[in-house]
């Protein structure tokens, strides 16, 4: 086994504000039918059928809810693939 | 005409005029997305999948409900993100309602049974997802509206298709597609 190379890290000027998490949104809207929101959020997160479920009331009753959370490219991602199935999706950062 | 999970797959019979009315939806749909074989300005552009120009949210409400912005307050990043995602977007949509179509093509003239691999199952909850929210949308439809006794033939056409769209959905287990 070798030690593992050091990493030079690069100076920087810019202030590293700390890591703050990105969210996905989703938006209620009238269309979408609640079975197929729940389904969705299984298919494309891994969610148990009753934490979907539980987003999707989420999104119902309070208008929106936060279905993930990690870097924005993650967030941009799940966006994306949100869009394609006909969900109302948004990111920002907390 | 409902969805069945059998041996063979997702089937469903349909008569011509459930035919029609299916292939009348997915060609508005098509029609909306626009057309594929559009030659872009930017052949390396159009090659990387990302569009150069004016990219900006679509200003006929449906048409932005398919393509909505990613970000809510930040007009700058959801013209970046629409810069780099939305060619790819349109063009899943479109190869969803282009599948039913093509499948729903035989079955104009005497109707007759639709067979669906989980692919094709896919493509049909896709495709009819876009087109209720077409129509939801031009329809102005709220989570009040009643269309079980709707008079108006688009409505009604609005509640057919989200309860045909529940029976494909019972007979489908989430795959995981991470």
């Amino acid at each position: 086994m070798t030690a593992p190379a050091q990493l030079d890290r690069p100076e920087t000027d810019e202030d590293v504000t700390p890591d703050r998490p990105w969210i996905t949104l989703v938006w209620n809207d009238p269309v979408n039918l609640m079975s197929y929101v729940t389904f969705v959020l299984m298919e494309l997160f891994g969610y148990s059928r009753e934490k979907a479920h539980a987003l999707m009331l989420d999104v119902h009753e309070k208008g929106r809810a936060v279905v993930s959370n990690g870097t924005r490219e993650q967030m941009e991602h799940d966006v994306a693939r949100l869009h394609a199935r006909g969900l109302w999706a948004t990111l920002e950062q907390d | 005409m409902r969805f069945k999970s059998t041996r063979r797959g997702v089937e469903a019979k349909l008569d011509p005029v459930e035919a029609r009315v299916l292939a009348q939806c997915a060609a508005e749909l098509l029609e909306l997305l626009g057309d594929s074989d559009e030659v872009p300005d930017d052949p390396i552009a159009a090659m990387v999948g990302i569009a150069s120009g004016d990219v900006r949210t679509p200003e006929d409400p449906a048409l932005a409900r398919l393509l909505p912005d990613a970000y809510a307050d930040d007009p700058d990043a959801a013209t970046d993100f629409r810069r780099y995602t939305e060619a790819d977007l349109r063009a899943t949509k479109r190869a969803a309602a282009s599948t039913a179509l093509a499948q729903l093509q035989p079955l104009l003239a005497g109707g007759g049974k639709l067979v669906l691999d989980r692919d094709e199952c896919d493509a049909w909850l896709g495709w009819l997802n876009d087109i209720r929210l077409v129509l939801g949308t031009r329809l102005e439809v709220t989570e009040e509206t009643d269309f079980d006794d709707a008079e108006e033939p688009a409505l009604a056409v609005y509640g057919w298709l989200g309860w045909l769209q529940e029976s494909l959905l019972s007979c489908l287990t989430p795959r995981s597609v991470t």
